[in-house]
């Protein structure tokens, strides 16, 4: 028996460079956000001379983890500016990047269960609407047109009373939303370093320099964090605080199914968002784990909650199968907004806390954060998400507002 | 699911508690005398530990009942539980290798 010769290896989408030993800006974290921002310091600022340093694999954290649900009908006038800003840009960047991540526009619908909930939701769908996002209130019956397979009785538990939809919102395929961006982030200049751990921060004066690795010592004009759940581990060693918690949060899918689910459906009231994903498996998140973790796991009755949620509001799935659980790590404000801009030390920038949402907001993230950098202030967008507002009252409380199981 | 043992009842699931967050945050003897930033700080700034983290628990569906525990927070170890009048043990560097 002769063995067929294996293939070529198909072409690399970025190279593996060696750190140089000064950048004019250093990211650290080549997640989703911190990919973004680098493709936009090079696109939008003209500034190539940088690295994105990764301890571990190129969207291998929370990118890797996440339920791909892009949407952008948050209440405030600030959220619904930045993931509106952000759902713009995601609808032009499979062509800008000539890159086809399966970006899906579907649909949202976020289920009202209570009295609370439906006034929430029209409150909700009408600010979505003076800030120029699709939104509309939909009733039981209107559900049932736009996803047949929600359970609308009224002989549940939790009745759905009625829902909001947006129907730009969608998912899109979280890996390759991570390589499209590695890919010309590299081809513009960027070197992309995996493997490679910030373990201390150089400092002249009250001004970060420079940060140290496990591959050695690297200068920098400025120095923005992208870590999500390891915000804090860095703020550390550069020696300021965050006002963040990282938890754990759980994801599951089942195995694979015949399309059947049209759109994407989270509910707060009983907690599970599900979408169905291009290859067919069935994607299901809920809140976080209520304790403090760094594991990348959480605890199973979390999973039993969510899966009794959906079977309720899918009796279709009752004969599916959980096939994987895992857990990610997110950083979660008191405001559950998130934190881009400055820092009390010098030429360091800081993008966190976008606990359990922030894969929807990758690009614009991206898009601020590399204005910040590049520019040393705030871009309008993300002027209201300093870190300051936690001393001067001006929170942007989307907790239970936003739609979103916190 | 963590097995958490309550000073009183012993050890039970998770389930039957609630988190309370970082143990030892005194509120502040003088409110009035801080500044905006000093507030902050104990409003809503808590250490974020990678590691041994010590935190408040309720027995919310037992004797309701709060009491510390020290967790180490990559391995979810529970390394100390003590009451609210015990000062908090001191341990050698548990966890293991980080």
């Amino acid at each position: 028996m002769t063995a067929e010769p294996l293939p070529e290896h198909p072409d690399f989408l970025w190279r593996n460079p060696e750190p140089r030993s000064s950048y004019d800006v250093i990211i650290v974290g080549a997640g989703g956000h911190g990919l973004a921002t680098a493709y936009y310091l090079a696109k939008n600022h003209g500034i190539t001379n940088v690295a994105v340093l990764e301890k571990g694999w190129l969207a291998g954290g929370n990118m890797a983890r996440n339920t791909t649900i892009i949407r952008s009908n948050y209440l405030w006038d600030e959220s619904a500016a930045i993931y509106e800003h952000a759902l713009k840009l995601w609808e032009r960047l499979p062509e800008e990047l000539d890159y086809d991540f399966l970006f899906s526009q579907r649909g949202v619908l976020n289920l009202a269960h209570t009295l609370q909930d439906v006034r929430e939701g029209v409150r909700r769908a009408n600010a979505n609407r003076l800030n120029g996002v699709d939104a509309e209130w939909l009733e039981p019956d209107e559900i049932a047109k736009v996803c047949p397979i929600v359970n609308v009785s009224s002989n549940t538990r939790y009745p759905v009373l009625g829902g909001t939809f947006q129907p730009r919102a969608g998912i899109a395929k979280h890996d390759h939303v991570a390589w499209a961006l590695a890919r010309r982030a590299d081809e513009l200049g960027v070197d992309l370093i995996q493997g490679c751990e910030v373990t201390g921060f150089l400092k002249d004066g009250d001004r970060v320099v420079g940060v140290d690795t496990n591959r050695g010592r690297i200068h920098a004009g400025r120095v923005g964090l992208a870590a999500a759940g390891h915000s804090s581990v860095l703020a550390e060693r550069a020696g300021i605080r965050l006002p963040v918690q990282s938890h754990p949060l759980q994801a599951l899918v089942s195995e694979l199914h015949e399309p059947v689910h049209p759109t994407v459906v989270m509910s707060n009231h009983v907690h599970v968002y599900v979408s169905q994903a291009h290859k067919g498996e069935l994607v299901m998140g809920a809140g976080v784990d209520s304790y403090n973790g760094y594991g990348q796991r959480g605890s199973f009755h979390v999973i039993e909650q969510q899966m009794a949620a959906a079977v309720e509001l899918f009796p279709i799935f009752a004969r599916a199968h959980v096939l994987r659980t895992w857990g990610g790590i997110v950083d979660v404000t008191p405001d559950a907004s998130p934190i881009i801009g400055t820092t009390p030390v010098e030429n360091l920038y800081v993008n966190c806390g976008w606990g359990t949402g922030g894969f929807k907001a990758t690009p614009a993230a991206g898009w601020t954060f590399a204005h910040t950098l590049a520019t040393g202030e705030p871009h309008p967008l993300n002027a209201p998400f300093a870190l300051e507002r936690f001393s001067t009252g001006a929170l942007i409380d989307e907790h239970g507002a936003a739609a979103v199981a916190h | 699911m963590l097995l958490i043992t309550c000073p009183w009842c012993g050890p039970r699931d998770e389930t039957e508690y609630h988190y309370g967050g970082q143990a030892h945050v005194p509120h502040p003897e003088n409110p009035a005398e801080l500044t905006d930033e000093q507030w902050a700080e104990y409003v809503f700034y808590r250490d974020n530990a990678k590691g041994p983290f010590a935190e408040r628990w309720s027995h919310s569906t037992g004797c309701r009942r709060w009491f510390n525990v020290v967790r180490d927070t990559v391995t979810n170890e529970v390394l100390a539980v003590y009451r609210l009048d015990e000062p908090r043990p001191q341990l050698p560097q548990a966890g293991g290798t980080r």
